[in-house]
Parts: C-alpha cells; sequence; structure tokens
C-alpha cells in the first residue's frame, strides 16, 4: 500500500498528502478535475452516508485498500457504523491452512474501535497459542459493551487445553464490562459456576442466547443460576448431564418468557455410563408453557447406553443420532416423539428398519426431514414411508447403500416411485465408486 | 555433372553402392554412413505414436489414424528416471506402468515392432527426435486434465515448428468431456445427478476402434536396431532406483493382455450372476478380485469404450433386449463426471484457489498423518485397509469411505489434500482428476454432499466383516484376538489380550483419537461451515434460530464463506431441497 502511495507523489509531484490513485482515468489533469467538481460527480464528494453503505458490502481487505484512497474515505473506515461486528481469525501457521487477522490491525481495533464492538467473534484453530491469543484480546476489552461474544473453534477445541485461570479472568472482563449480552457462544470452553454467576449478575436482563454444550466444568447448578435469573432467555444449548428436572420446570416458570430453542448433546464418555431420567412432567410443563419450542438432541452414545431414553413421551423434534443406534431404540422413536421434524441417523446395522420407519411416518405426523447413513431398509417400505409422508418430506436424504431391492422394487425404479409420491425429483445420495 | 546425393541405412549401403558404381561410373555418389539410425528415413512419411495413458493396442484410434499411409511407425514412451526416485508415486505403480510398457513391447514385438522408451522430459526429447527420425505426424490420445493440455499444447508448438502434423483422438473417456461442458451452459456439472441427466442428452458413445494388428499395420516398418534394448528398451524397477529385495508379487499384474482377461472374467461373473445389481458387501469383497478393473481404467490398458459396449451386449443378452440403466456404467461414470469437472480447473487438487472446493478449516498435524498414513492408528480397521493399500496398490471403495472419512471430516480432521498425496503415492488407479474429486467428496468439501453420516472406525469395519479375517490377514500381530475384540482391541480384559500375545500399547498401538470425542467436534466444525453457506439447502441438522444476532452479523458472518460456492450453485432442479 505504501508502495502505492509513492508511486502517486512521484508522479504527481507531490498532491495532497493522502495521494490520489489513478483509479479514474480522466481524474488527474487539473482542468478535468474542475470540470468534475462543477458536475459534482467526483468520487470525494460522495456522502459518508453513501460511503458507508458501500463499504457495508465489502469485506475487510477490499475495505483496507479502499481506506487508502484519501482522507475522507479513511474517515470512512473507521466510522463506528463499521466496527460494530468483528470476527478475530487466531490461526497459526503450523496448525492451520487459513489466514489469521493481521496483529496490526487487532492493535488498531483495540486502540480506536474496542468501544463500537457489539457483535464479536473469535474463530480459533487447533492451538494453544490461538486460545490463548483470544483471550488476551478478550482483556482488553474493557469498553465494550458487547451485545454478542461466540468463542469458537474450528479444528480442536483448543480453548480447553490452555490454563482455565487465564481463559475465566478474560471472559469475567467481558461479562462484567458489557452489561446488556444478549448472544452467547461458549461451547467447548473452561467455562465454570462462578463466571456464570458474574454472567447472570451483569447480564440476566438481555441475556436471550447461551449456548455451552460441552463444558465439563459447569455443574446442574450453575446452569439453574441462569435459568431462574435470565428469564429473556430463549435459546440454550448443554449437555444432557446439566439438564434436570428442576431445570425444565424453572425455564418455564411463569417469569419466563416462551424458550425457542433447546439443544441437548447427550454424550458418552465411557463405555456403559449411566444416565438419569428426566420426568415426562417436566416435558410436559415445557410444552406447555413453549408450545412452540425446538427440542433439539444429539446423541453420541454407545448402543447400549439407551436404555433410560425414549420410554416416555418426549417432545424432541430435532433428533440427531451420532453413532450406531438399535433396531429397538428406532422403534421406540416412532413410539415417544409426536413433535419429531427432523431425524437423522449416521448408522444402525444389517437388519431392515422396515417396521421402524413406518410407525415413524405414522406417528410423527410433523416429519419433515429425514436422513439415513448406514442403514438397511427394503425398497418397498420405503415406498410405503414416503407415500405416508408425502410431500411433507422437504428433505429426504438417503445414501444409495440403504435401499435394499426386493421382489416389487428395483435400485433404478425406485427413483421414480419416491419422486412420484414427493412432487420432486429424488435421487438418492450417491458416492463414488471405483 | 550430375552429383547424387544417396543416404545408406546402416553398413547394407556399401554393397549397394558399390553395384551402382559399377554399372554406372559416370555417377558421383556421396555416402553417408549413418551410425545407428540418424536419417535413415528421409524419404517416406516417419511417424511417432506417443503413449502416456492408453497403453493398448485395442481401441487406439490415434494409432489407427496416423498408420494410415505412415511408411515408418515409432511407437515411444517417455520417462523420466531422476522423477521416478524422487516422485510421490510409490513402487507398486511403477511396477504396474513397467508390467504395462513390457506388455505394449511384447505386443509390439508379434507385429514387427517394439516399444521404444525415451528418457527425459517431452519438451527435450521432442525436438531431438523430430529431428534424428525425420518425423512427419505425431500422434497420441488426448489428456484431458489441465496439466496435460498445458504440456501438449507446448508439445505442439514444437510440432508445429517442425513442419510435424499432429493427430489427437479421444479415446480415455467414452465422451468427449467440451461437449458436456457445453451442455451445461458452459460449466462442468457439480452434481452426479446433473451429471446423468446431460449424459442422456449426449450422442451414443463411439465405437471402439479397431485393434491394432498386422493386417493394419502391415505397410510400415520400425527401423530397429540391434542396440534397441539398452537405448530404448524398458527400464527395472532397480535402474529407477527401488530397492526390490522382498517385494512380493504383484496382486495386481500390469498391460493390456491382463486388462483384457480381466474383462473376460469381470463379464462371465456377472453373466453368470444374471444380476447386474451392486454387489452385496461381505469381506471377500474386501480383497483384490481377478475380475478388478480399475487400475487397468487409470492406465488405460483397458479402454473404457470397449468395457462399456461389453456390459451394453452382455446386458441385452441376460435381460432381452430391455435399454441397460445408466447405473450399469456406475464406475465409468464416475471417472468420466471426475475428468469432467476437472478438465478445467487446474486448481482441482487444491483447496485454496479452487473455485468448487470449500474453505474448511482443515487441521495441520503432520504427526497424525504419518500415523494414519502408515497404518498405526490403533483402529485395526484403519490400520489393515491403509496396510492393504501399502502392499498391494488397491482397496475396496468402501474401505476408501473408511479411511478418507477418519482423516478428514471423522476423526483426525486432516485436510483432504494431504490425503490425496499418499493416495497419489499407493493407489493404482488414481489419477489426478478422479483421485482429487473422490477426496473433495468424501471430505464433503465440494459437490453439495450430505456430511451428517460419519463411518465409525469400529462399527463399519465390524458391520462389514464380522469374523474379522480381514484384519487378521494384514494385521498379524491382532490375529490372536477374538472376532469380538478385534476391531477395538483397547477394550479386551488384559487376559485377551495376554493369550493373542499383543499388548495394546506395547505391540500395537493405543488408539490416536477418542472417536466418540473427535466426530462430535467434527459434526459441528462442519455444521458451522455450511450454516454459513447462504446457499446450502441441505440437512442442516437444526440450524439454530440466530436469535441475539443482528442481521449485520449475519452479513459479515457470509462473507466469510467463499464467494465461490455461491456462484457454483447447480442449474438444474435435482439439487435436493
Amino acid at each position: 500500500m505504501k508502495r502505492g502511495l509513492q508511486e502517486n507523489e512521484q508522479e504527481e509531484g507531490g498532491g495532497p498528502s493522502g495521494g490520489y490513485q489513478k483509479s479514474i482515468k480522466w481524474s488527474t489533469k487539473q482542468d478535468g478535475e474542475k470540470e468534475l467538481e462543477e458536475q459534482g460527480a467526483s468520487w470525494e464528494c460522495l456522502p459518508q452516508e453513501i460511503l458507508l453503505h458501500i463499504f457495508q458490502y465489502l469485506p475487510l481487505l477490499d475495505r483496507a485498500f479502499a481506506s487508502l484512497v484519501c482522507r475522507g474515505w479513511n474517515q470512512a473506515f473507521h466510522m463506528p457504523e463499521l466496527w460494530r461486528c468483528f470476527e478475530f481469525e487466531l490461526n497459526q501457521p503450523a496448525s492451520s491452512y487459513l489466514k489469521a487477522t493481521h496483529p496490526e490491525l487487532i492493535k488498531q481495533i483495540i486502540k480506536k474501535h474496542s468501544n463500537h464492538l457489539q457483535y464479536v467473534s473469535f474463530k480459533v484453530d487447533s492451538s494453544r497459542e490461538s486460545a490463548e491469543a483470544a483471550c488476551n484480546i478478550l482483556s482488553q476489552l474493557v469498553n465494550c459493551s458487547l451485545k454478542t461474544l461466540g468463542l469458537i473453534s474450528t479444528a480442536r477445541p483448543s480453548f480447553m487445553e490452555m490454563p482455565k485461570s487465564h481463559f475465566i479472568s478474560a471472559l469475567t472482563v467481558v461479562f462484567v464490562n458489557s452489561k446488556s449480552l444478549s448472544s452467547l457462544k461458549i461451547d467447548d470452553t473452561p467455562v465454570d459456576d462462578p463466571s456464570l454467576k458474574v454472567l447472570v449478575a451483569n447480564n440476566s436482563d438481555t441475556l436471550k442466547l447461551l449456548k455451552m454444550s460441552s463444558c465439563p466444568h459447569v455443574s446442574p447448578a450453575g446452569i439453574m443460576c441462569v435459568a431462574d435469573q435470565c428469564h429473556g432467555l430463549r435459546e440454550l444449548a448443554l449437555n444432557y448431564h446439566l439438564l434436570s428436572d428442576e431445570l425444565l420446570i424453572a425455564l418455564s416458570s411463569e417469569k419466563h418468557v416462551h424458550l425457542e430453542h433447546l439443544r441437548i448433546d447427550v454424550v458418552s464418555e465411557n463405555p456403559g455410563q449411566q444416565f438419569h431420567t428426566i420426568k415426562k412432567s417436566s416435558w410436559d410443563a415445557m410444552v406447555r408453557h413453549s408450545p412452540k419450542f425446538n427440542l433439539v438432541m444429539y446423541f453420541y452414545l454407545y448402543e447400549e447406553e439407551f436404555d433410560p431414553f425414549f420410554r416416555d413421551e418426549i417432545p424432541v423434534t430435532h433428533l440427531y443420532f451420532g453413532r450406531s443406534v438399535s433396531k429397538d431404540v428406532l422403534g421406540r422413536v416412532g413410539l415417544t416423539c409426536p413433535r419429531l421434524v427432523e431425524l437423522v441417523v449416521c448408522a444402525n446395522g444389517l437388519r431392515p428398519l422396515d417396521e421402524e420407519l413406518i410407525r415413524i411416518a405414522q406417528r410423527c405426523t410433523q416429519l419433515s426431514a429425514i436422513g439415513l447413513g448406514e442403514c438397511e431398509v427394503s425398497c418397498s417400505a420405503f415406498v410405503e414411508f414416503v407415500k405416508m409422508c408425502g410431500d411433507r418430506l422437504k428433505q429426504l436424504s438417503i445414501m444409495e447403500e440403504v435401499l435394499v431391492p426386493d421382489h416389487r422394487y428395483e435400485l433404478d425404479d425406485i427413483h421414480w416411485e419416491v419422486s412420484k409420491h414427493l412432487g420432486r425429483v429424488w435421487f438418492p445420495d450417491m458416492m463414488p465408486t471405483w | 555433372f550430375v552429383g547424387v546425393f544417396t543416404v545408406f541405412r546402416g553398413l547394407s549401403a556399401v554393397s549397394t553402392c558399390s553395384q551402382s558404381c559399377s554399372a554406372n561410373p559416370t555417377l558421383t555418389t556421396l555416402f553417408i554412413f549413418n551410425a545407428a539410425m540418424k536419417n535413415s528415413d528421409s524419404m517416406g512419411v516417419n511417424t511417432i505414436h506417443w503413449f502416456r495413458k492408453g497403453l493398448r493396442l485395442h481401441d487406439n484410434p490415434a494409432l489407427r489414424d496416423s498408420i494410415r499411409g505412415t511408411d515408418t511407425l515409432r511407437c515411444i514412451y517417455i520417462l523420466d528416471p531422476w522423477f521416478a526416485g524422487s516422485s510421490s508415486v510409490g513402487i507398486n505403480r511403477w511396477r504396474f506402468l513397467l508390467h504395462c510398457l513390457e506388455d505394449l513391447d511384447a505386443s509390439l514385438r508379434k507385429l514387427n515392432s517394439r516399444l521404444f522408451v525415451i528418457r527425459g522430459q517431452p519438451t527435450d526429447v521432442f525436438p531431438r527426435l523430430f529431428r534424428e527420425w525425420n518425423i512427419a505426424r505425431l500422434s497420441y490420445e488426448y489428456d484431458s486434465e489441465p496439466f496435460g493440455k498445458e504440456r501438449d499444447a507446448a508439445i505442439q508448438k514444437l510440432a508445429s515448428e517442425a513442419g510435424v502434423e499432429v493427430t489427437v483422438r479421444i479415446s480415455h473417456t467414452l465422451y468427449n468431456l467440451d461437449k458436456i461442458i457445453e451442455l451445461n451452459d458452459g460449466q462442468p456439472p457439480l452434481t452426479y445427478k446433473r451429471f446423468q441427466a446431460i449424459i442422456n442428452q449426449m450422442d451414443a458413445v463411439e465405437l471402439p476402434a479397431e485393434t491394432i494388428i498386422s493386417k493394419v499395420i502391415k505397410n510400415c516398418t520400425t527401423p530397429i536396431t540391434h542396440d534397441h534394448d539398452d537405448k530404448f528398451g524398458v527400464p527395472s524397477l532397480e535402474e529407477l532406483g527401488f530397492e526390490t529385495e522382498g517385494l512380493s508379487t504383484a496382486v495386481w499384474p500390469g498391460g493390456e493382455t491382463e486388462a483384457l482377461m480381466r474383462l473376460e472374467r469381470h463379464l462371465e461373473r456377472k453373466a453368470w450372476v444374471a444380476n447386474f445389481e451392486r454387489p452385496r458387501m461381505n469381506s471377500n469383497s474386501l480383497l483384490a478380485a481377478p475380475t478388478g478393473l480399475s487400475p487397468y481404467l487409470r492406465f488405460g490398458c483397458l479402454s473404457c469404450r470397449l468395457f462399456y459396449f461389453k456390459l451394453t451386449d452382455l446386458y441385452k443378452k441376460v435381460k432381452k433386449n430391455s435399454t441397460p440403466p445408466l447405473s450399469l456404467y456406475g464406475q465409468l461414470l464416475w471417472r468420466e463426471f471426475f475428468y469432467t469437472t476437472a478438465t478445467n480447473n487446474p486448481c482441482f487438487d487444491k483447496m485454496e484457489g479452487n473455485p468448487v472446493c470449500l474453505q474448511i478449516p482443515w487441521d495441520r498435524n503432520p504427526e497424525a498423518l504419518a500415523k494414519w498414513a502408515e497404518g498405526q492408528t490403533g483402529y485395526p480397521w484403519i490400520d489393515a485397509i491403509m496396510t492393504q493399500l501399502r502392499q498391494e496398490g488397491w482397496i475396496h471403495h468402501l474401505a476408501r469411505h473408511a479411511v478418507a472419512c477418519f482423516l478428514t471430516r471423522g476423526d483426525l480432521w486432516i485436510s483432504w489434500e494431504e490425503g490425496m498425496k499418499v493416495f497419489e503415492e499407493l493407489l493404482l488407479d488414481a489419477d489426478w482428476s478422479v483421485n482429487a474429486g473422490s477426496w473433495m467428496w468424501l471430505s464433503c468439501s465440494s459437490f453439495f454432499q450430505q456430511f451428517f453420516h460419519c463411518y465409525c472406525p469400529v462399527g463399519f469395519g465390524r458391520r462389514t466383516d464380522p469374523s474379522g479375517d480381514y484384519i487378521r490377514r494384514y494385521l498379524p500381530v491382532l490375529r490372536g484376538f477374538p472376532a469380538k475384540y478385534i476391531y477395538d482391541p483397547w477394550n479386551a480384559p488384559e487376559d485377551v489380550q495376554k493369550a493373542a500375545k499383543c499388548i495394546i500399547g506395547t505391540n500395537y498401538p493405543r488408539p490416536m483419537v477418542n472417536h466418540a470425542e473427535a466426530s462430535r467436534v467434527n459434526i459441528e466444525r462442519m455444521k458451522q461451515i455450511y450454516q454459513q453457506l447462504s446457499c446450502y439447502k441441505g440437512l442442516v441438522i437444526s440450524v439454530s434460530s440466530s436469535y441475539g444476532e443482528s442481521s449485520r452479523d449475519q452479513a459479515s458472518l457470509r462473507f466469510a464463506c467463499t464467494r465461490a460456492s455461491q456462484r457454483t450453485l447447480p442449474q438444474g432442479p435435482l439439487f435436493i431441497g
């Protein structure tokens, strides 16, 4: 960039210190300039609001180039409105292929714009240094009144690898200074109960979204504190071990707004882990209080660990089985999940899921999306399933290997049958074969 | 006076000369004795056929067409021995290639010709050969890959400078790929479904060209010298710098002869089964079959068009003349699909700068990569597959899915480019387009894949081969484990491990990742990427309502995705949702 400026200065024998680049072919002569000014059509006359609007469409790098054109554009570049949102990308060359946000830019932002920042996210790679760099920046955001904060690991959860105290103190800076946090994403971090208390103490009125899946240092009591105080909470994501009857009741209390979205990750640490059960009455209370809420459940369990689940009716809407799940459990899903909207089965096994699918089509009348990975379904049963669901199936993602030809249908004619019932052209998902 | 310049070939010139001199003493004849082969063919048309892929005499239209009206023919293969030692191509692939060249040489011998293996680089070799052999024609099979097209453009320029006529024919693919692209409004189809739709609109596949037999080649001669083997013989593995001591016999012998034999066996088996469906997977499917054809298609020992027509004929015979469905040609069409997608994209084998590839924040982790490549992950299913790959050069496509998923979006979160490089080294049927395309597909980096299903390195193997025999075959150290524990031996009690004479952590590594944890994290990562794609309409497993995030926040996130992904949205209505 500096080079560009020098070239211009040399060519024009030193113009204004900002330097006009030859971005417009006809703008360098004296007469030309006068002409343009008379017409009122030169670039530097562009009103700041319009500049701002245009700059908002530009990616950061292009905006930075534009800011070097002239003083006016440089001022526009630093307008607070352009610094409300920022995503810090922290990558190390040894652990990532992607570029990081330039350290100089980070310095500038902290110096000039930290009090403009409102919607901030940090994307870190799998190295400890990146996580620590993120926390260093966080610690300096004392003038910030953030509305949104996202701590996102793009590979391994590196926030878990840094010293917990460093993380907590950085996070606390934000919690204390931003009294109007609305949205907080801190999955896969070492956040703990005390820091949640600080969050609640300062932001209970404004907190609407809290995502903290896989935060092992939080206890059910910690999350209860949030549910009890943050009555505006509309979205919550956490792990099953934090879920309790009390929590659901607290979220359904009169003071609480309608919950819109509850995500629960059920993850097994060791094979044979025992999981507690949630009473049907607690779920009923939730549904009564927030009739339209989405209950999203991700299961990462070994087959034998499903015992406590799907025994009673549960208002789950989006169900994802990340590992192999048995025929028996899928049968129970059909019986206990009347609100089911989306179902994804990563793997099952080699026995056909015909009955189970048909039952799901019958009982889960809201089902609109289904994905089947390593499973088996006979073609006839599959066609029957699609027929029963009809065009409410907006997403039908079936691996080609799932469909087992039988006496009625070959693989080649099944896509036609299914397309007929769906009302649109459909093919199974294919994988390359050699 | 009249001076007659007569150029004679070799020593036989002397006797002819003296005869003409004695017959006509007024002639002044200038003898130019040439050593070996210089300038021996100034009369007549001299042709070079350049083998690259297409290592066959059947369905070789470039060769067939260039033979017409030719006086001398030399079939060449150019090989850079320095490159062999330092390249990332492993010993099995070199051996396969050398088998192919030997087979070609043997077949050409039957036609009173030979194969000329020329050491060097094409841009250096050709000017020399054009001169030395007084070449008028050059022929070769069309290479659709970007690097190939660039190289061929350079050679065409050299040829035109030397006044050499170039004959190029398409025979490595079923169709003219540029026509496919044209039919799709100038862009290669990015979903397989769209590709199939375009294929349905194309004209019929051209019939394979007649095989080069004595009848076809009868008017050509090949000038062969007594030292042909020294100068132009097919090198051995040792000559290329490979250590061959202890090398087991090739499971996949190269060459056109072998390819054609396998084709017959392949068709026989299909006819016997009378069923053209995808065969059910069992433990035997994982092993190299004597009917396997993919390496032969890659090197061109087997013509894809011949295979296509033989399949068609067989189907019509068995199914009484009904029209074959596209799925019959699955193997061939996938290959064609990737060639088409790659042909105009020099960055096809990279993530950066590749308009069809998602920019995914893969991890850099050379240690983890090495464990995967060496079969030291601690997951027997993965390690056995990688061992078979390294030993034999081929693995079943489901095995490829398993190891590719493990390396990339399933467990290790390492870039698909790294996996692609390892396959390039070890896999016999991996060529640039198909290898890169398949890796992008399997890592969900492109082609609008559904990413929710993840192959479990324990469960998937167990379901494919419950007995565990495949593991025992390639990982003998685990032979003593019963089927119950062979896929997750770290869970076996101590006494079982002792009985198996294999302690996990000592005789065989512990698992390098916790699959449950790794896959959980990775599916979240994939979700993050896909959620940012405003054009993605597939299963997103419940996008969270972005409550609390301002619309401007969304806007900045949108810029984080590759704008290219938005540009390459498929035109057709075939994408789900």
